[in-house]
């Protein structure tokens, strides 16, 4: 039970302890954060969009079950193949099959969190096929053998001299003189070595932003137009993608593109935002010859009928992530999990269905920030406290059961609070011994160990209040 | 078989009976339209502030814009486009008939071919069916006559806009597209595009030419 949370312990504390990372998260994390208020300022209507966004999310989630089967309607009508999982395992092996009945040896992907969370990528190595990551942070990252720290900013952990160190043993066939020091030269690298593997692969995976019912359509944005590629150039394109992300309308759609590329990273619109529909038309010059869409379930449509539903509003900006205070300390990689910051700490215990992950929503300090940033008001704090109660509901919790039921007690009796107080007060004025501080603390020693405890000056407040001066007998 | 046992969990989730007319019809009247939602103010202004808007943040997302008083100046002014940028002259175009249509001849010494892109393409030509004011965008829509392949693989893009077709809002821009293409009909393939490709993945440095074109260079055409 506590397992998950001193793994969130350990990593946090190897985070804070990166003076790299520490900075990445300071520009990248807190740049996007800074670019998003401008954005927002640049857009009146911008608060007005969140109610309408609230509203046409919450509208198709409450007729999920129409809208799905609208999408796999137009889709089909369309010529894509709408294939529906049940699990994460049943995505893999849907997307294993169809590689497979296209002879399928190489595979390039543009990013999809979707993947991530069904562990995509080792489930087709294990069948002995090259898959190779195209938008460039998670290129970096794959290359690594390191997960995402950042679900739109994947590589914010690495410095430019970890990547040219890394594009040197990895790019063997490249001159060993080359210039690597400027991030221009390290994408020109990428950018050379990954366009031989998207003109070669045999199937291309892309992720879909929004999912388009009245037309069965997807839609993907990206900035590096990997995803266009991704898409454009094998014979098969699949678009694998979850059931909540679909829409009613394009016009349902746009008002959700307003929101989101300025609350990820402050930009009007990504520069490229693609709507996809079907395969190869007749008389195409270029164009996949197949087009599938994979939509999965796992454990989303429970989410549907619990007191947590508004989190399947989520449109993955990441701004409940730049505006957090504890993400913005410790990272993406710290929350071990594939959805990291708020939106992590309320999704990820209901998708991996263990009470485990549930201690993630302790890594908040309730600020309520994440619940102001989010476009689609997704009430963050009160979704997180949910998974506090049913991690305190547990069995192993009693310790703090018993210490929050001692406080109760005190809290509703004054002569005990008089006398709890003045007890504390002392015994800390004494451990201060005049210091003014307490500098360990028997019990709490693990929060002392970082910081010093301004000590009390040796009365409660109720007793200075009684003894203020005007009160004082003349 | 996974697609009823996804939609029956759903329907049990939602405390619904599958068969419920009712909902069927309000989900069916939702779909029918019109839905119309707030569309920002910035959309909704005079033809020459919306051109200027649209160039204005075009030019700001990284993109060089070339403005021409008439169709017939495009190819010279993709030639010393390209001259100025250093890079060969030639450019390939998809067979749209506006595009067919321009004084290619004026250009002496640029080669044009027609086309879906292939590798060794350096620059490819489109013709955009709308340019969307409200962020900058080029709508382009793929056809056996535009190949998608064009504004993605070579790495310099041109796209010639008539400023007749600049609108305010996306929602303007399919309006236009339909009228273009028929009611309810999609291309296979939409772009809004926004600027040149780019990453901020390295070093947090925002860097052109990630795996799109480097450089977008944007004509518009205004005829006076």
């Amino acid at each position: 039970m506590r397992q998950h949370l001193s793994a969130f312990e350990a990593g946090a504390g190897a985070a804070l302890a990166d003076p790299r990372l520490q900075r990445a998260l300071t520009d990248v994390s807190g740049g996007f954060a800074a670019a998003r208020e401008r954005a927002v300022a640049a857009l009146p209507e911008f608060a007005a969009l969140r109610d309408i966004a609230r509203d046409i999310k919450d509208h198709t989630l409450a007729n999920l079950d129409l809208y799905l089967e609208e999408f796999e309607r137009n889709a089909t009508a369309a010529g894509t193949s709408v294939h529906w999982a049940s699990t994460a395992r049943d995505a893999c092996d849907i997307v294993l099959e169809i590689c497979r009945a296209a002879d399928a040896r190489l595979i390039t992907k543009s990013k999809s969190m979707v993947s991530e969370e069904i562990g995509l990528n080792a489930r087709l190595k294990a069948a002995a096929l090259e898959v190779v990551e195209t938008d460039l942070g998670e290129y970096l990252i794959q290359i690594r053998g390191e997960q995402p720290s950042h679900i739109i900013a994947p590589a914010i952990h690495l410095g430019t001299d970890d990547i040219a160190d890394d594009f040197r043993r990895r790019h063997r066939d490249l001159p060993g003189e080359r210039a690597l020091s400027q991030p221009e030269d390290l994408v020109a690298e990428a950018r050379g070595v990954l366009r031989p593997k998207m003109l070669k692969a045999d199937v291309g995976i892309t992720g879909a932003n929004f999912l388009v019912a009245a037309t069965g359509s997807a839609i993907v944005v990206t900035n590096e137009g990997n995803a266009d590629l991704t898409m454009s150039l094998p014979k098969v394109h699949i678009v694998l993608t979850s059931i909540e992300k679909v829409v009613p309308t394009l016009v349902d759609a746009f008002a959700l593109l307003r929101l989101l590329a300025r609350s990820a990273t402050g930009q009007e619109l990504t520069a490229y935002t693609t709507l996809i529909t079907g395969a190869r038309r007749p008389e195409d010059g270029d164009g996949p010859q197949a087009c599938h869409v994979v939509l999965l379930d796992n454990g989303r449509s429970e989410l549907l009928g619990s007191d947590l539903r508004e989190v399947l509003r989520c449109i993955r900006c990441g701004a409940c992530m730049n505006d957090c205070p504890v993400y913005g300390a410790v990272g993406g990689h710290a929350y071990r999990s594939v959805y990291p910051g708020p939106l992590g700490a309320v999704l990820t215990p209901a998708l991996t269905g263990t009470a485990e992950a549930a201690e993630l929503a302790e890594a908040s300090t309730f600020c309520g920030r994440c619940e102001q940033v989010c476009p689609v008001e997704i009430p963050l704090v009160s979704l997180m406290r949910r998974w506090r109660e049913a991690s305190f509901a547990h069995d192993a919790a009693w310790r703090q059961r018993a210490l929050l039921r001692i406080w109760a007690f005190v809290a509703q009796h004054p002569r005990a609070y008089h006398l709890a107080a003045r007890i504390g007060v002392g015994v800390l004025a004494w451990l201060a011994r005049g210091r003014g501080i307490v500098r360990a603390l028997p019990f709490a020693n693990r929060w002392t160990r970082h910081r010093d405890l301004p000590a009390p000056q040796g009365q409660t407040f109720q007793r200075q209040w009684a003894r203020r001066p005007g009160d004082e007998p003349s | 078989m996974s697609r009823p046992k996804v939609l029956a969990r759903i329907c049990t989730a939602l405390r619904v009976d599958p068969l419920d007319t009712a909902r069927q019809r309000a989900v069916a009247a939702r779909l029918a339209g019109p839905v119309r939602h707030v569309v920002p103010a910035r959309c909704r202004q005079e033809k020459p502030q919306l051109a200027r808007q649209f160039e204005g943040f075009l030019g700001a997302q990284g993109a060089d814009v070339i403005k021409v008083g008439e169709p017939g100046e495009i190819p010279g002014a993709i030639l010393s486009y390209l001259r100025d940028c250093a890079v060969p002259l030639a450019v390939r175009k998809g067979s749209d008939p506006y595009l067919a249509a321009l004084p290619w001849t004026t250009a002496p010494g640029l080669a044009v071919q027609s086309g879906a892109a292939r590798p060794s393409d350096t620059a490819g030509l489109s013709r955009a069916v709308a340019g969307v004011a409200e962020t900058g965008t080029l709508v382009l829509a793929s056809d056996p006559h535009n190949p998608a392949t064009l504004a993605l693989m070579p790495e310099t893009h041109l796209v010639v806009v008539d400023s007749e077709t600049i609108v305010g809002s996306y929602e303007e821009a399919q309006r236009r597209l339909e009228a273009e293409l028929g009611p309810g009909v999609l291309p296979r393939m939409l772009n809004f595009i926004s600027g040149p490709s780019r990453t901020g993945d390295i070093g947090g440095r925002l860097v052109m030419g990630a795996h799109g074109p480097r450089r977008l260079a944007v004509l518009i055409v205004a005829t006076e």
